[in-house]
């Protein structure tokens, strides 16, 4: 598809003052000339071997850039995972034990917030406050992870930026799932042989309700990678989301077409490893395997 | 009716409403630069205050409100106007080579992150609004077909649907007649819940400038015009925000408050 794109990359990087006789020694040079079909079975079966081509604005290997800014990408969508679920676990289970009450009230009013305030705004709040105001930390950049808590410091407000509107998702996906767990009849069962309100709900109920918090999850985790983009725009984070940025706009499609790739195999991958995580969670359905 | 869903509808109503008046009447023009009038707080001629450019900001809210709802409404359309159809012939054809054709096609699309195709499409395409309209309403095309074949099924089980097949009425005839009056109120609730991540999704694209072009006002390109000036002139960036917040809180509210009404059933206690 993108090698449809309006714009000749050879003539992109030499500018519009190249030769035509140099223009089409570049072509050569890039495959250009080749036909489409060639070009794109060249490129699926190094793939195949691990092999994404060359870039053709960085000379060097895809998997090369790739690698390097994975490193920031990863560990963002990561920590912001822990975060959202660190928020959202305690959160939907108090919602959930106290239906009705003002906690619940308060905790389901602030996830409507949650799930409304578009991220990239929330990180320019972030930055306000905590950079420009408080100035705990810094407002972008990234350290490298040669200090590994330096590193971590200048991932927090991109990490709570992402992590903050999926906490507000996963709290609620928490609560509902759990509100259904404790209307079963084995909570009542429970409940009856002489368990507390709350013995009943962490032995009985939050395990049986981790299914769908784990299917949020999982596609929480593909959304957190590529919602990483814009937050790394803000944030001036050298992550996957700028890199794909900077091929897009300098119509490096090699590079585009690599980080697209590998998105949808790590979406893929996350969703199989999630099917895989029911079945310890859920006894059930390791019999019926 | 709840009070999610009276708040929900005032709040949309109010974003509608600025929108359509936008085409009547709108405070100050913004197409008319006044650079000594710039980065004005609030007050009592301009009711927002000024941005970079000494435009009017409640003048550029009133705009964007018609570029996002416009953005927001088109994307839906084309999930509903394509998704609908194909959910509703899936469903009537369960298991034939159409239907799989058409699942594993909405498998395709759920697969990739939708923000990364969107860029994509408007990289490749071209920044404009239809492009982003088309880029968004491209995902909302599984989104609708899903629903519609999931709603589909159970009903086709039916008594109803059995009386009008002996009648002699066609698939397809028993789809538009019978099937479809009994899922438009579930398609009411989700093209409600889609518009407003349709509101969210056209702010990104464009404050990423992938959105509408200048000089069409959006309430991303706001916030993105307004990341630089975040420490001197905080209001430039709190307003479009809250903008974007307040609508799209307005929709969610209104489509649980109106999936709750149809549905009685669900009236207690659910998300």
């Amino acid at each position: 598809m993108i090698e449809v794109i309006p714009g000749d990359p050879a003539s992109f990087m030499l500018g519009i003052n190249a030769r035509e006789d140099t223009l089409a020694a570049l072509r050569s040079e890039m495959g250009l000339d080749q036909g489409l079909v060639v070009r794109y079975l060249d490129w699926v079966s190094g793939l195949l071997v691990g092999d994404f081509g060359n870039s053709w604005t960085y000379k060097t290997p895809v998997s090369e850039l790739i690698s390097d800014r994975i490193w920031v990408s990863l560990p963002l969508a990561i920590y912001a995972l822990i975060l959202s679920t660190l928020i959202a676990f305690p959160a939907g289970i108090l919602a959930a034990s106290r239906r009705g009450g003002t906690s619940d009230v308060t905790i389901m009013g602030a996830t409507q917030l949650g799930v409304a305030i578009p991220n990239f705004w929330f990180a320019m709040i972030l930055v306000l406050i905590f950079a420009i105001n408080l100035r705990w930390f810094s407002a972008g950049g990234f350290s490298g992870w040669d200090n590994p808590l330096h590193g971590l410091k200048s991932l927090t407000l991109p990490a709570t930026a992402l992590a903050l509107p999926q906490a507000a998702i996963l709290a609620r996906v928490m609560r509902s799932s759990l509100l259904d767990i404790l209307a079963e009849d084995f909570i009542r069962t429970a409940r009856a042989k002489g368990l507390t309100r709350r013995q009943a709900l962490w032995r009985h109920a939050v395990q049986n309700a981790l299914i769908p918090v784990l299917t949020i999850i999982g596609l929480q985790f593909s959304f957190l990678l590529a919602g990483g983009i814009i937050i790394e725009q803000i944030f001036f984070l050298p992550g996957l989301g700028r890199l794909i940025f900077q091929a897009i706009s300098a119509r490096d499609l090699i590079v585009v077409e690599s980080v697209v790739m590998l998105l949808v195999f790590t979406v893929i991958m996350v969703n199989f490893v999630v099917d895989l995580t029911y079945a310890a969670v859920d006894p059930r359905l390791r019999n019926k395997a | 009716m709840s009070r999610g869903l009276a708040i929900g509808t005032f709040l949309t109503l109010v974003f509608v409403g600025l929108a359509c008046l936008s085409f009547l009447w709108i405070p100050y023009d913004i197409e008319t630069l006044e650079i000594s009038n710039k980065l004005k707080i609030p007050n009592a001629q301009n009711w927002l205050g000024t941005d970079h450019f000494g435009r009017d900001i409640f003048s550029m809210i009133m705009m964007g409100a018609r570029t996002s709802i416009a953005v927001a409404l088109l994307a839906v359309g084309i999930g509903i106007i394509i998704g609908v159809p194909l959910g509703l012939f899936s469903a009537a054809r369960q298991g034939s080579f159409l239907d799989e054709l058409t699942m594993r096609g909405n498998d395709l699309i759920f697969a990739f992150p939708s923000l990364v195709i969107a860029i994509l499409i408007t990289a490749v395409f071209g920044a404009s609004a239809v492009n982003a309209i088309i880029a968004i309403g491209i995902f909302n095309i599984p989104v609708f077909a899903r629903l519609t074949r999931a709603a589909a099924l159970p009903l086709w089980e039916r008594d109803f649907v059995m009386s009008a097949r002996v009648c002699g009425k066609s698939d397809a005839r028993i789809s538009i007649e019978h099937i479809l009056p009994n899922i438009t109120n579930l398609m009411i609730v989700q093209g409600t819940i889609q518009f407003s991540l349709g509101i969210l999704a056209e702010a990104s694209l464009s404050y990423i400038g992938l959105g509408a072009q200048p000089p069409t006002a959006s309430w991303g390109r706001m916030l993105a015009d307004a990341q630089t000036l975040v420490s001197i002139a905080p209001h430039t960036a709190l307003v479009p925000g809250l903008a974007i917040l307040l609508t799209v809180l307005g929709l969610n509210l209104m489509g649980d408050g109106l999936r709750d009404f149809f549905d009685p059933r669900i009236r207690v206690g659910r998300t």
